[in-house]
């Protein structure tokens, strides 16, 4: 697990001490600068994006930086191995983040203050059902997610394995594990 | 010969096209005097629309400023003379600068050419806003973050599909005896470049009009189908963000290019949605309203 600080990244990529992640320019400028770090990562790895220290987070930016960190980590075969999670953000930045997700189909595990851990972005009733049974859990495999959700088990399967896919969720051997527990 | 432009005595978005029906007729490197002598008063779009008027020009116009003391002082504590004497020759004295400024002046005429522009109008509306439109448009505190944010999508439109720098103003107003009845923000933002229709031109919205392809079907297209000069997923989100915060305050939200007017339109505003056929003019000129917030009953 590690922690990026979002306004660090920022005043490292642009001139002037600034707080807001806006413009398209910017936003790839951050993405440019994250991906740099993530490749030094470890496979696997939990990237924690914290976004405490940033104001205003336009959607142009958010796309750029955001939605387009994600997409070739979720793509069928990714570039790397690694996970993001973003913490620290204002419901006004999850407003922004979850419009620019759910425009490419991605969605991505928030961190809030008081440990709770949300998807948000473009998933369906069922995935987030089982997403959330396997945070409960801690770490679960499909068969147990099947049985209490009460959904056929090849179709739990391919729903976590989706989801383990779209780096919402850890996999190994059958089991799912929520982002940053030890796989 | 030099042709006089008469500046209407109240210039805001509807009047401004009485100067641009003046300038229609003339060729681009016609001398121009335009003259703002008996102008009392005018809203960012009628400043920022002047500075855009000025770049649009072939040959250098002639500027003639407000005889009332007052308006050249509000016109220069707007900063329309910083940039105007740049691209104007001045025809008649300008009263020099003062300390004041303006407590309704959100954000003086700033000019917009690159990304850090924007950074910059951000950081010095959201400090600025916060106040106005907590306690005038009575919206709450959140509500601040999506004004910056629209005046931020607003602002990159000209970084990224002018092809020139443009200009941004912001003013509140207590517009109690106008249609709206009550206190309101005024964002304009305003450029001369190459408008909807040219930067659209290789896109799909282009294919599908086919004949009716026009600077309103370009708007159009911009506005309402959130298309983009730019082909991949992702792209018009900004226009799209604005759309979300103007509706969600009742606000109007119109953009003008080339010869058309295309205008999100809320109940309190009697303007049609779409103009076709007026006065050609450079660019796209964008305004958005944001009124205050009226309880329910």
């Amino acid at each position: 697990m590690t922690h990026i600080d979002v306004r660090s990244a920022l005043q490292s990529s642009v001139d002037g001490d600034f707080s807001d992640l806006v413009t398209r320019r910017t936003g790839a400028a951050v993405r440019t600068l994250i991906e740099h770090q993530l490749e030094g990562l470890a496979a696997g790895t939990v990237a924690f994006l914290d976004f405490t220290h940033i104001g205003i987070l336009d959607r142009s930016c958010a796309d750029e930086f955001v939605a387009k960190l994600m997409l070739p980590l979720t793509t069928e075969h990714p570039t790397r191995d690694g996970y993001v999670v973003i913490h620290g953000i204002t419901e006004e930045h999850l407003e922004t983040i979850e419009a620019v997700l759910e425009t490419h189909g991605l969605a991505l595990v928030v961190q809030f203050a008081a440990a709770d851990a949300r998807l948000v972005g473009a998933v369906s009733e069922e995935e987030r059902r089982c997403w959330e049974l396997v945070m409960r859990h801690g770490s679960a495999p499909a068969e147990a997610v099947a049985a209490e959700i009460g959904m056929p088990c090849e179709r739990c399967q391919q729903m976590l394995e989706g989801l383990a896919r779209r780096r919402l969720l850890k996999r190994k051997a059958n089991h799912f594990y929520p982002l940053g527990h030890a796989a | 010969m030099t042709a006089v432009i008469t500046v209407p005595a109240y210039l805001d978005e509807q009047s401004f096209e009485q100067v641009l029906e003046q300038l229609a007729p003339l060729p681009a490197d016609a001398k121009i005097l335009v003259d703002a002598r008996h102008t009392r008063f005018a809203t960012p779009f009628g400043l920022t629309g002047l500075l855009c008027l000025a770049q649009s020009r072939a040959e250098k116009p002639d500027f003639a400023p407000p005889d009332e003391v007052n308006v050249q002082s509000y016109w220069q504590r707007s900063a329309f003379f910083r940039y105007a004497e740049e691209l104007y020759t001045m025809r008649g004295t300008v009263i020099k600068p003062g300390r004041n400024r303006d407590n309704d002046t959100i954000l003086e005429v700033t000019p917009i050419a690159r990304s850090e522009d924007v950074h910059t109008v951000v950081e010095h509306v959201k400090d600025r806003a916060t106040h106005i439109l907590t306690t005038k448009l009575k919206l709450e505190t959140r509500a601040t973050m999506g004004f910056a944010m629209s005046l931020s999508e607003a602002c990159q439109n000209v970084v990224e599909h002018a092809g020139r720098g443009g200009w941004v103003a912001v003013q509140a107003y207590d517009w109690a005896k106008r249609r709206v009845g009550r206190h309101v923000v005024v964002i304009s933002v305003a450029d001369a470049g190459q408008g909807f229709r040219k930067s659209l031109e290789g896109t799909r919205a282009r294919a599908i009009a086919g004949d009716r392809w026009n600077d309103a079907e370009a708007l159009e297209s911009a506005l309402t189908q959130g298309h983009s000069r730019h082909p991949e997923p992702g792209r018009g989100q900004g226009l799209k963000g604005i759309k979300g915060y103007v509706h969600r305050h009742e606000g109007r939200l119109a953009i003008r290019s080339g010869t058309a007017r295309v205008a999100i339109v809320p109940s309190w505003d009697p303007e049609p949605p779409r103009e076709e056929s007026l006065s050609p003019f450079a660019g796209a000129q964008l305004q958005i309203v944001i009124p205050e917030r009226v309880s329910a009953p």
